[in-house]
């Protein structure tokens, strides 16, 4: 059957690993290369890794780190931010990516998805959302880019329809409210939305515990889990979360 | 001893090429038939629609050299698309395939948002992510892989084979042969390049068998 999948995420900065909470602040926490490697040894089903240097003109230093992760694990793995064209996507498949993450640049021009799925096929492209619980919504979450910054009049449910008709191949979807808390994913929200579409749906924003995927995984019906801080800080080991999945019955890959 | 990885404009093939070094092995990527014929085997890749890579293989001429490859009796390994267009007819597009060994390729019957039906009983479709690998017959691609050892997948499309070519099962809503063989020809659904170290190893048992 298939299995449900632990992804780690890692925020890469002017080419190291950084973490930040609620999107403000930020500190390094190592060497993304190192990083990725200890997780495949680990047993990680797949990475992520999201480039917010800030500076274009440093943006190279983001291929050079995909090239050594391609050359050292052999999992599947993603990378996001600063993807504005399907040039970018060209540059980062190239490098050894399997999917490219596009987030605000899909809300600004949609048709990067469908342009990115007729190249490369859906598989490759992962859209990325940022929801933050709202009354005023018909779903009861509004599409927030940038970061988390700028609010738009998109709601949440009907975004995550729309990408999977232009073309997206998965969601990863991120609970504002939940992020960086470690309360626990926003199990209304990722079930919301991983009912309501045909393509896997990724959670995450606020896992703290091996229960929070449990959780997820089961109530929240996601298809993965993405974890941060819980394995960087050495809070848990990936072995020691599958296990505890295991155990509560949720099928994972323990083969490694 | 040299291994030819197919290039027929089928998806990247850097993860095939970064596996293969990784291994060690001799190898040669090219869409040129006179340099594949003189590989001693052949890895035949590929993601993408089945109708526009058969498309690209006869236009290059790569269709005969695959087929007369086989012929000789040398070890072919096919490899997602590659595992569906060795068969002998895809749903895909309505395509006639190469047809190395006797089956279809058919579409999963699976859940999509876009027609409304919102049961969560129903699959998705494509299957992303890690699934088992059941063993139905001996065969020297699992030579020291554990039974039911977890790889990578990632399709819509699954191959259907009489009992006879299937080496391997996996389960999604159905159960599917996701390996099968045939005599030198041999073919995985699943990206054993992408599934850590059984993948690897289900690679180099290819590289020495």
């Amino acid at each position: 059957m298939l299995l449900k999948r632990i992804v780690v995420c890692l925020d890469v900065r002017d080419g190291k690993t950084t973490k930040g909470i609620k999107f403000k602040g930020n500190v390094d926490i190592g060497d993304p290369v190192e990083m990725a490697e200890k997780y495949y040894n680990e047993g990680v089903d797949e990475l992520v890794f999201y480039d917010i240097t800030a500076s274009s003109e440093k943006r190279g230093i983001m291929i050079d780190v995909v090239e050594k992760v391609a050359e050292k694990i052999f999992i599947p793995f993603s990378v996001g931010g600063g993807i504005s064209n399907v040039s970018d996507m060209r540059r980062v498949i190239l490098a050894g990516a399997e999917k490219i993450s596009v987030n605000s640049q899909a809300v600004n021009n949609p048709s990067i998805i469908e342009e990115g799925a007729s190249l490369f096929g859906r598989q490759c492209i992962v859209l990325g959302m940022d929801a933050l619980a709202d009354p005023d919504m018909p779903s009861g979450y509004r599409i927030v880019i940038n970061g988390g910054r700028t609010p738009t009049s998109l709601d949440a449910l009907n975004w995550a329809k729309e990408a999977e008709k232009l073309g997206a191949g998965e969601i990863v979807l991120n609970s504002i409210d939940a992020d960086g808390t470690k309360n626990g994913y926003e199990i209304n929200l990722t079930s919301m939305i991983s009912g309501n579409v045909g393509i896997p749906v990724v959670a995450s924003g606020g896992a703290g515990t091996p229960e929070h995927l449990k959780n997820v995984f089961t109530s929240g019906k996601a298809d993965a889990a993405l974890i941060a801080s819980m394995v960087h800080y050495g809070h848990y080991t990936i072995s020691e979360i599958k296990q505890y999945l295991k155990e509560s019955g949720v099928a994972v890959r323990l083969d490694w | 001893m040299i291994t030819g990885v197919v290039d027929y404009k089928a998806g990247n093939l850097k993860s095939i090429e970064t596996a293969l070094r990784h291994l060690g092995a001799d190898f040669i990527v090219s869409d040129i038939p006179e340099k594949l014929e003189n590989c001693d085997r052949l890895i035949f890749p590929g993601v993408g629609e089945a109708s526009s890579a058969m498309k690209n293989l006869k236009e290059s001429c790569l269709d005969e050299l695959i087929t007369g490859f086989a012929a000789k009796g040398n070890p072919l390994l096919g490899i997602c698309l590659g595992c569906q267009i060795i068969l002998s007819y895809s749903e895909e597009g309505n395509t006639a395939c190469l047809g190395l060994v006797d089956g279809s390729v058919k579409l999963f019957s699976g859940f999509s948002g876009l027609t409304g039906d919102t049961s969560a009983e129903l699959l998705k479709v494509p299957q992303i992510g890690w699934n088992t690998l059941g063993f139905t017959k001996k065969h020297f691609l699992f030579k020291g892989i554990p039974d039911n050892s977890s790889f990578y997948f990632v399709h819509s499309y699954y191959p259907d084979v009489k009992d006879e070519f299937k080496i391997g099962e996996t389960e999604y809503g159905i159960t599917f042969s996701s390996a099968v063989a045939r005599d030198n020809v041999c073919a995985v659904q699943f990206h054993p390049e992408k599934s850590g170290k059984y993948g690897l190893m289900m690679m180099d048992n290819f590289l020495k068998g």
